[in-house]
């Protein structure tokens, strides 16, 4: 072994623990940001996959296919480094007045994590007894309508807990921003250490933060479980 | 700029895209990530079965660091657990690991995770008649676990076992951090080296992914299909 003296004072105090809580304020963002979008882009694409119209239900496949079986890393450096060529120059002009390293981030997560969530979606849809379907269009609705006003509202219900753990998915994916300098938790971490030679403190905090985060969601979610969905099970 | 997008640059460079300096240098590309993807797959199917079945044991004081561990685990972004096993490796080996070796350490480590979720699902899917009937016949429990449950319950793990599959080769794209040249490094190598046509490279590189993964997704639903028609009977 070789011989190492701990100083857990740099993590807990000072620049390096600024530095730490900053990129922790940046994980969330990134990820909470992404979160939403990627829900109601998620949401698009589930419904597109169960519509009549055979076009329709190919691109949404497609989608889904495509963004499910690629890396996220391979996604994050194509918006990075290789969408400018695809992109209209307005859009492009746009991404670069902003915090581009950010945008491509939020982009790259949201797509990836869209391609989960419609799965997630559509198999709380499908949950739905197709009666419900039947009764709504009998009843006048639209497809679109039934969707928004009979399906849906039932479904988002039973979706919670995967959208959920979909959120715990983006707070770990979104470490890879750090590919692309965005300066998250990770990120930061690795700062710290190439500063201080104290990697394992640094590492350790991030760790830590990590493992709060995550037991923090899978507790909501277990709570959300048993008051909400099967309130008949809490004894 | 004359074309939209030109190709070129990937014909030009396929070979080193495929397999990188092989047979004259190392082993690069995409023969480097399923290299990774295979060999940790192979490992943690390993790990994943012994984690899976620790943390179903009946003694507590097995069952419950091995919980503990998993869900710790499964709660790190792989990243994290990669440059855990960057500079916790050395340390306790007491000398340098080779890059590749690290990689592999640390796949295997998260996905075993992952794959112990699958063996303890598989194994809780068998009917608890089965334990009770190889336990009145005389085997211990970790016997029974062994060769009566765990066989049975194998056969319903395999489409799992080719999801997790499919998640390692995407996932050995983050050897790229640590300088590994498997095909994401060696895609940001040319493009850094061509600097004109990261779109392309890009593209080629997810659509080449794309391919391997489709595939091997497309093989675990069948194998849902196939194996779950005589396991009903």
């Amino acid at each position: 072994m070789l011989k190492y003296h701990f100083d857990w004072s740099i993590v807990t105090s000072g620049k390096y623990f600024d530095w730490l809580v900053s990129g922790l304020k940046i994980t969330l963002e990134l990820s909470s940001v992404s979160i939403v979008l990627a829900f109601l882009l998620g949401l698009l694409i589930a419904v597109m996959r169960m519509s009549h119209i055979k076009p329709i239900r190919f691109i949404a496949s497609a989608y889904l296919e495509f963004f499910r079986n690629t890396p996220l890393l391979v996604q994050i450096f194509f918006w990075y480094f290789g969408s400018y060529k695809i992109l209209p120059t307005a859009v492009n002009d746009w991404l670069n007045s902003t915090n581009f390293e950010f945008a491509a981030a939020v982009i790259a997560l949201t797509i990836y994590t869209s391609a989960f969530i419609a799965e997630d979606i559509r198999s709380g849809i499908l949950s739905i007894p197709k009666e419900q379907m039947e009764a709504a269009r009998s009843a006048g609705f639209s497809f679109l309508r039934s969707m928004q006003y009979i399906i849906l509202p039932q479904a988002v219900r039973i979706t919670v807990p995967p959208l959920v753990n979909q959120f715990l998915n983006l707070a770990k994916n979104s470490s890879l921003a750090m590919t692309i300098g965005v300066m998250e938790l990770t990120y930061q971490a690795r700062q710290v250490e190439s500063y201080t030679f104290k990697g394992f403190e640094a590492f350790t905090a991030a760790t830590l933060v990590y493992l709060v985060i995550s037991v923090s969601i899978t507790w909501a979610v277990h709570v959300y479980d048993r008051r909400v969905l099967n309130p008949q099970k809490a004894g | 700029m004359d074309e939209f997008l030109n190709f070129q640059v990937i014909a030009d460079n396929f070979t080193y895209f495929m397999i990188g300096r092989y047979p004259k240098g190392p082993l690069g590309g995409l023969g480097l990530t399923l290299y990774l993807a295979v060999v940790s797959c192979i490992l943690s199917m390993f790990g994943g079965l012994i984690l899976g079945l620790l943390s179903i044991s009946k003694k507590r004081w097995v069952r419950w660091p091995s919980v503990v561990f998993i869900n710790a685990v499964r709660g790190l972004p792989l990243l994290m657990v990669i440059f855990w096993m960057y500079f916790l490796l050395p340390a306790l080996l007491g000398r340098t690991v080779p890059e590749s070796r690290t990689v592999i350490f640390g796949l295997t480590l998260f996905t075993s995770a992952y794959m112990s979720q699958i063996v303890r699902a598989g194994i809780e899917g068998i009917p608890r008649g089965q334990t009770e009937a190889a336990l009145s016949t005389g085997l211990k429990h970790w016997q029974a676990m062994i060769y009566i449950v765990l066989p049975q319950g194998l056969r319903n793990m395999i489409p799992s076992f080719v999801n997790q599959f499919v998640s390692l080769i995407k996932d050995t794209s983050l050897a790229f951090i640590v300088g590994v040249s498997e095909l994401t490094h060696v895609g940001t190598q040319i493009n850094n080296r061509t600097m004109a046509y990261p779109t392309e490279i890009f593209i080629f590189i997810a659509a080449v992914y794309f391919v391997i993964c489709y595939a091997f997704t497309s093989l675990s639903r069948l194998l849902e299909r196939k194996l779950s028609v005589g396991s009903s009977a």
